[in-house]
């Protein structure tokens, strides 16, 4: 690492910097706590790249090097500094993201050889934090107009202004119509596929018109659920019901027969009913087909319960939200709506992978050799 | 496991045929189609009916049997379900009686739906295959962005279509660029988390042998990863042919569109016009099947002429 | 109950009284052939056995010789096409259904979400013994193939060699009377083959049981058989049946022996001469 040249162009850049001009708010001698956190940067990198050390110490310098600058920019933008006359800010900000590039690379190589939790959530959530910090900068930066991309800090304050209001969209949306949906529509598609596993010529057909159906566009029966259910949840919950069953049922199928012949064999030398066979050997089997399909539906749920919405609700609902603040161009309330939804989704999922992992610990996918 | 039947000379030939077919999935699944038109026929007389029974207590009509209701059913004009040979009229009407280029064809509003799906599907392969080779030879990416790339599927990215049509057609972008935007958001992602599969596929048998032959990585990448990725990618792209049509449906929401068959399922709930929506459903779901066989045919090709398993 | 003791006493008086002891196995002109596209596969041929109480039986020979398949049949998991097989006196559907056999696959087939104590209660659990007895038995078991301690670990945790020994002890904790083996050790380096041989046939000692043992290794059905069955294939067919005189009690030395080559090359004629050295 004797040449780091991403560490050299960091260095390099960010001292250029310095002799640039920042636009309307001056140049860099004129904000003194700015230009001592920047100057820390770059000595924080001429040190790195002199001085190369061990990963975590590397990882660790070049993220405190990294928030030094960030801070400055920010605060830089905060007192005016935007647009092209700011060159400064910009060439600023490459050097900022080759740092935060070092940084990143080191903190990935640490958390694969140490395997760390800790560390290996830390770097996709820097990164995420990062991805946020150069949207703000961009949006700020550039003046890009809010109606097209509002920047992090003003959805923040739409979300906080809209909590209640969203509060009810959320009970509506997740609560009322996906829950109920997701359940019976996994559940039915589970029991399905149990009830017709000894019936081979069923399978056999099912499994092809399944797997049709999950690629159709199913969010387009939610007209036909309106009419059918009315404007209500139900008619969001019945599209949910008919997104999630066929992949859990064409899971189900595949997770049944995924017991290999030896330990098929095994439980026959037992003989051992076929109730026995299926709770003791087939059904743990099935476990990751039937969470592989949990976790999909998932996601399926969401997105059905939010666009049937778009076919018409009663005056609550994430998706009538979505819908009512772009016709008013309210984008930032969108974005505020989305965040809402992102949550929920990943909150959803990632309960799910938890009891995919105490159930099927013993998958070769979760063996920590 | 059983053993075959012993060869008898002269077997008779037609009962093998009918083992053969019910041994394979023609005849499950012709029995399960059949039983389907079976159910939404069954259903289409059960939930007309109460429309059917107002419409004769209106006309006074005292006198009628089950068989009239049943026929009553079957014809009604906004039917709560139609019956499957209304939509065949109505598919029969808008797609073959009529020119394509006419705005009450099928074909053309299937046109410019699917128009929008292709663009956003070759968009959204090539950005996840880029994707897929950045994560695969940069471990930094792999740590850093691929959480993310599978976390934003959390995120109901149909939620956002009505946001991105509106917002670029503001600045100007209209019709079919911001519809292949969604499809190609939709599309990326199967294809990225596919192709890392894919191209990390190869065993480390494999790996170490290229290795030994002192291969650069593009090499590695041209001559071992790529092709075992192949597999990897055409599963892949009949998961994203079938979320683009759906991406672009969905697309042509939020504003109205006049044309496109989301345009016309939203037309079509408006006017409350039951046969229309029905209609326009099946020639999207036709559209979706024929583009997941038509990826699959180009799949059999590809794996014949690369010596793949039949 | 492992009845240890008893059942070495019995046997050791039936030997004592010069009686033969009782067959557990009669396989009597059976055949086996499958319906290929090509041409028919005659997987068994006019094959006749009989495995009497107490015996260790190898059955050896090349890939394709109907060894496996002759288990298999015995263990009712396929159906001959013709000729009978007896297990105690009833069909193998019976048998099976009786539990009169403990199987051992060719790889330790043990459940992955079950940790080594439950695995080995699984064919208690299936025949609805208490569960104070289950583990009991389970732990008995365990402590005969030397992995006391491991109860609550999982099959990962475990090298390939400690896996198989509890699908053995699994085969045993419902105490069959006989034990069909299919190739246990063929997945194992030699060292660990060669130790577990040993423990095998200590086994085999302090239990009595009777075993029908398949493989492919020469050495290994000379140390562990009182009987080797030597098969050929194309038909699959018994082409020798050579009953070994080495003494009951064996160590792994018995094997650089002079009896033990002679007993080698009477094997080796026997797969010579069924042509399982030829090319395809």
């Amino acid at each position: 690492m004797r040449h780091d040249r991403v560490l050299a162009t960091a260095a390099l850049t960010a001292i250029a910097a310095l002799a640039l001009p920042l636009g309307d708010t001056g140049s860099w001698q004129d904000h003194p706590p700015e230009l001592a956190l920047w100057s820390a940067m770059i000595a924080i990198a001429l040190f790195s790249f002199f001085r190369p050390a061990a990963m975590a110490m590397m990882a660790g310098l070049c993220l405190v090097g990294a928030l030094a600058g960030a801070v400055a920019l920010y605060l830089l933008l905060q007192d005016g500094a935007r647009g092209d006359a700011a060159i400064g800010l910009w060439i600023g900000l490459i050097g900022l993201a080759a740092l935060v590039w070092r940084a990143l690379e080191r903190g990935a190589a640490l958390g694969a050889e140490t395997r760390s939790t800790p560390v290996n959530l830390a770097v996709p959530a820097a990164f995420g934090i990062w991805l946020l910090y150069l949207w703000q900068m961009l949006t700020i930066g550039f003046g890009v107009p809010s109606v097209l991309l509002p920047p992090p800090t003003q959805i923040a304050t739409s979300l906080a202004a809209s909590a209640h209001v969203l509060g009810e969209d959320f009970v509506q949306t997740f609560v009322k119509s996906m829950i109920p949906g997701y359940v019976i529509g996994c559940g039915a598609g589970f029991l399905v596929g149990v009830l017709i596993d000894r019936v081979p010529f069923l399978q056999r057909g099912l499994l092809p018109v399944g797997n049709l159906v999950s690629a159709l566009p199913i969010v387009g029966i939610a007209p036909i659920m309106v009419m059918w259910f009315g404007f209500d949840w139900q008619s969001k919950a019945a599209v949910v019901v008919v997104m999630t069953f066929f992949p859990m049922l064409v899971n189900t199928i595949a997770g049944l027969g995924a017991l290999s012949r030896m330990e098929g064999d095994l439980m026959r030398t037992y003989a051992a009913s076929y109730g026995q066979t299926l709770r003791l050997a087939r059904l743990p089997a099935a476990l990751p087909f039937i969470f592989n399909a949990l976790k999909l539906n998932s996601t399926l749920a969401l997105i059905g319960a939010i666009v049937a919405e778009f076919f018409g609700t009663p005056i609550v609902g994430l998706g009538f939200r979505i819908s009512t603040s772009v016709g008013r161009m309210d984008i930032a309330l969108v974005w505020a709506t989305i965040t809402v939804a992102a949550l929920t989704g990943s909150a959803a999922y990632g309960a799910i992978a938890l009891l995919e992992r105490s159930l099927t610990f013993w998958h070769p996918s979760f063996r920590r050799v | 496991m059983t053993t075959s039947e012993p060869v008898v000379g002269g077997a008779m030939p037609l009962r093998m045929v009918a083992r053969g077919l019910s041994q394979g999935s023609t005849l499950p699944v012709l029995t399960i189609v059949a039983a389907l038109l079976v159910i939404w026929y069954g259903a289409a007389v059960w939930l007309n009916a109460p429309g059917a029974i107002d419409r004769f207590e209106r006309a006074h009509r005292t006198a009628w049997t089950f068989g009239d209701l049943v026929a009553d059913t079957m014809m009604q004009d906004r039917p709560v379900l139609p019956a499957p040979h209304q939509v065949l009229v109505e598919l029969n009407k808008t797609i073959f009686q009529v020119s394509p280029s006419s705005r009450r064809s099928l074909v053309y509003h299937g046109w410019v739906t699917l128009s929008a799906a292709l663009l956003g599907f070759a968009f959204g392969t090539l950005l996840g295959i880029v994707l897929a080779t950045g994560i695969v030879h940069v471990p930094t990416l792999e740590r850093s962005l691929l959480p993310w790339i599978i976390a934003s599927q959390t995120i109901p990215i149909l939620a956002i279509a009505p946001m991105i049509i509106v917002v670029l057609g503001s600045i100007g972008f209209v019709g079919t660029v911001p519809k292949a935007i969604i499809s190609a958001y939709l599309c990326f992602f199967p294809v990225t988390i596919g192709m890392v599969k894919g191209l990390t596929s190869p065993e480390p048998l494999h790996l170490d042998l290229v290795r030994t032959y002192n291969a650069t990585a593009a090499q590695i990448f041209w001559k071992l990863r790529w092709p075992s990725a192949i597999v990897f990618l055409f599963a892949s792209l009949k998961v994203a042919i079938a979320l683009a049509i759906v991406g672009a449906i969905v697309g042509e929401l939020p504003t109205g569109a006049q044309a496109g068959l989301g345009a016309r399922l939203l037309t079509g709930s408006y006017y409350g016009q039951t046969v229309q929506i029905w209609a326009a459903l099946i020639v999207a779901a036709i559209t979706a099947a024929l583009c997941v066989a038509a990826v699959g045919l180009v799949e059999r090709l590809t794996l014949r002429h690369m010596g793949g398993r039949p | 109950m492992i009845d240890i003791a008893g059942e070495k006493k019995a046997a050791g008086a039936a030997k004592a009284a010069g009686a033969v002891p009782p067959p557990v196995v009669e396989v009597d002109r059976l055949n086996l052939v499958f319906d290929t596209p090509d041409a028919p596969v005659y997987a068994l041929s006019d094959v006749n056995l009989t495995v009497h109480k107490g015996d260790f039986v190898s059955l050896i020979g090349p890939s394709g010789c109907g060894k496996t398949t002759l288990l298999r049949v015995i263990a009712d998991l396929q159906k001959a096409t013709g000729g009978s097989v007896r297990v105690n006196g009833a069909t193998p559907e019976e048998a099976r259904a009786a539990r009169a056999y403990g199987y051992v696959f060719q790889a330790p087939a043990l459940y992955a979400w079950r940790s080594v104590m439950r695995n080995v209660t699984l064919p208690l659990e299936i025949m609805g013994l208490p569960k104070g007895e289950q583990r009991e038995r389970a732990q008995r078991v365990l402590d005969l193939v030397n992995l006391k301690g491991f109860e609550r670990k999982f099959p990962w945790q475990l090298s390939g060699g400690m896996q198989q020994r509890v699908s053995i002890a699994r085969a045993l904790s419902f105490d069959p009377a006989l034990l069909l083996m299919d190739e246990p050790f063929g997945a194992l380096d030699e060292i660990i083959r060669d130790h577990l041989n040993e423990q095998l046939l200590r086994l085999w000692e302090r239990t009595g049981k009777t075993v029908i043992f398949v493989t492919h290794s020469i050495p290994e059905a000379v140390f562990l058989s009182t009987r080797i069955v030597v098969m050929s294939p194309r038909p699959g067919r018994i082409i020798d049946v050579i009953e070994s005189d080495l003494p009951a009690h064996r160590t792994l030395d018995i094997r650089e022996s002079q009896r033990f080559a002679e007993i080698a090359h009477r094997v080796r004629l026997g797969l010579k001469a069924g042509r399982s050295y030829d090319d395809e």
